[in-house]
């Protein structure tokens, strides 16, 4: 499904994502962690075109995306959440969504008809299956900081992603924002059969929805595996995982 | 903090609530009132009204065309004019030095200042925030020294004067209509054209298109990861923006029967600008509200002092710092509390 062969990127000497290999298969929730600055966002930004890899390549489905425009990606059918929270904050969560499928059903270069009027069932549904029903009409930007990361999940849902990536989704979050929006990702990942690949600090998280995960460090990857090998591997005891492992179990 | 540092961090993200709610009460028929006020001016009001009139109602579509690049797509223009002046000068040229009739020199003048938007717009949508800006004054002071040397076409410093009025003696058939003067003919026919391109940049805006607009207004990453391609988006709204001002020029040298290399000077484009956030740029309406203001007060400051630009001066910095919803968005403050108030 997402193929990313030997990727590279160098800032001015340092090497923030170095030769890194990574396949997440179809309908597979897969996880990248690592301790801050080991390169996490920056891998994703070189997948959602971001960023210009040096070196390597990124596939879906077996077509070169690498280098491709962020717009592009998109339409392929990757969509993301960023880690900073990323939503249009001027206008009212319904208009964020409707927005959304407006441009997912091509209807962006209309000029003529009315917007308000356009897509409303389908922008409701989400908002509900998103649990943002009975918010329609506040302006997104006064929304609590995980309902704003939820309406961030249903920007990227509206495109229909078949891959879609996750930078940190329950960051900022208190335990209990956790715990939902961690049920609220496992649903709607079986519901629309979605490829998951997501990074997260939390170990508690990772280790309860991924079925791969990934170990970054210094741009590297140091181990792969499904969570139980890379729990057991030596080399990220050593060098990550330690107190948060035990914290997991 | 410079004024224009000001102007492209604070405004777009403050000019929030934009065509949202409605302001004003409902259920009354705004726009048709004004419009039909406004089309008494000739009637009831003195020569001088109806001359002030034509000024505010031009101005308010160049202020609207500018609007929707600053509220609604959020790019900070600063040389707005040149698509004005590009306007005037087309329309100008092709009536005056080729006898072309007014119904086909003034869609000429808009697609002529919609096409050196696309060129222009072409640049600047590379660049963001004050290099846009910066980028945008570049290109109309280049309209401006052309304007102002190339004499065989635009007549240099000396201008254009004497653009010829379009033939309204038709209007002489309908009542009521026999005895007013040529200018206010003009006013009547500049009144309709202004309501019907407002009209339909109303309608953009709140088409998906508008839609989009405002979501690379408010977060150009974000945009582009729906799938939006924000150079093209914002390349066509320059485009647009472009073709509107070209119209309001090209109203406005008949208007003031000539064009001239001045109305092309950058300080033009921070005029527009003034009135744009003066009014409201969070409103569709802020910027003829500006406009009128603008006007108005022009006229009132410079029968006391000829020190016109520092009171425009001081009312961009109160503006900035201290207002910076305009005065659509105070109007608006303030009814939003009395209905709060009465539904208390």
């Amino acid at each position: 499904m997402l193929e990313i062969s030997a990727l590279s990127k160098s800032f001015g000497g340092f090497r923030a994502v170095s030769n890194v290999s990574l396949t997440v298969d179809t309908k597979q929730i897969a996880a990248v962690i690592g301790p801050n600055g080991a390169g996490k966002s920056t891998l994703f930004n070189l997948i959602t075109g971001h960023l210009r890899p040096d070196d390597g390549a990124v596939r879906l489905d077996g077509r070169d995306i690498t280098g491709a425009p962020p717009y592009r990606i998109c339409r392929m059918g990757i969509g993301r959440s960023f880690q900073r929270t990323n939503i249009f904050p001027q206008l009212t969560v319904f208009e964020n969504l409707q927005a959304a499928f407006l441009v997912h059903y091509g209807r962006g270069p209309d000029f003529w008809s009315r917007a308000d009027a356009l897509y409303r069932d389908e922008t409701s549904a989400l908002l509900s299956s998103i649990g943002l029903g009975g918010q329609e009409r506040t302006i997104s930007g006064t929304l609590s900081y995980g309902n704003q990361k939820q309406l961030e999940l249903g920007l990227a849902l509206a495109s229909e992603p078949a891959v879609l990536l996750l930078d940190e989704p329950t960051a900022g979050m208190s335990a209990t924002e956790t715990h939902e929006t961690i049920r609220l990702l496992e649903r709607i990942a079986a519901e629309r059969e979605l490829t998951l690949l997501f990074t997260e600090h939390d170990m508690d998280v990772v280790f309860s929805i991924a079925q791969k995960i990934a170990v970054l460090h210094q741009g590297r990857i140091i181990a792969e595996g499904q969570p139980a090998e890379v729990r057991a591997d030596p080399e990220v005891r050593r060098v990550y995982l330690g107190h948060g492992l035990t914290h997991a179990q | 903090m410079t004024i224009a540092e000001a102007i492209t961090n604070i405004l777009p993200q403050r000019a929030a609530t934009a065509l949202r709610h409605r302001s004003v009460p409902e259920g009354i028929p705004w726009t048709l009132i004004v419009f039909i006020a406004m089309a008494t001016i000739p009637w009831v009001g003195s020569r001088y009204d109806t001359f002030l009139a034509s000024q505010i109602v031009i101005d308010a579509l160049f202020a609207v065309s500018l609007n929707l690049l600053l509220g609604t797509t959020g790019l900070v223009s600063f040389g707005h004019v040149a698509y004005f002046g590009v306007g005037a000068y087309v329309c100008g040229i092709l009536m005056k030095t080729y006898g072309v009739p007014f119904s086909l020199a003034f869609p000429a003048a808009g697609l002529g200042a919609a096409l050196f938007a696309l060129i222009s717009g072409f640049f600047c949508v590379r660049l963001i925030k004050l290099y846009f800006a910066m980028l945008t004054l570049a290109f109309s002071q280049i309209v401006w020294a052309i304007a102002y040397k190339w004499n065989d076409v635009t007549g240099g410093d000396q201008g254009l004067p004497e653009i010829p009025y379009p033939n309204l003696d038709w209007m002489s058939a309908v009542p009521g209509f026999a005895d007013l003067s040529i200018g206010a003919r003009f006013y009547l026919l500049t009144l309709v054209l202004v309501a019907v391109s407002l009209a339909v940049v109303h309608r953009i805006i709140r088409s998906p298109f508008g839609r989009v607009l405002t979501t690379i207004r408010d977060n150009p990453e974000r945009a582009a990861f729906l799938g939006i391609n924000v150079r093209l988006y914002q390349l066509a709204a320059f485009v647009i923006a472009g073709g509107f001002a070209g119209f309001a020029g090209a109203l406005y040298g008949i208007f003031s029967r000539g064009v001239f290399a001045d109305y092309v000077f950058w300080s033009k484009s921070a005029e527009v600008l003034i009135m744009t956030i003066l009014g409201g740029a969070g409103y569709f309406w802020g910027p003829p509200v500006g406009a009128a203001v603008l006007v108005w007060l022009n006229q009132l400051v410079t029968d006391y002092t000829q020190y016109w630009s520092f009171v425009l001066g001081a009312i961009l910095l109160v503006l900035l710092f201290g207002f910076p919803g305009g005065i659509v968005g105070g109007l608006d403050l303030l009814w939003q509390r009395l209905k709060r108030l009465r539904n208390a």
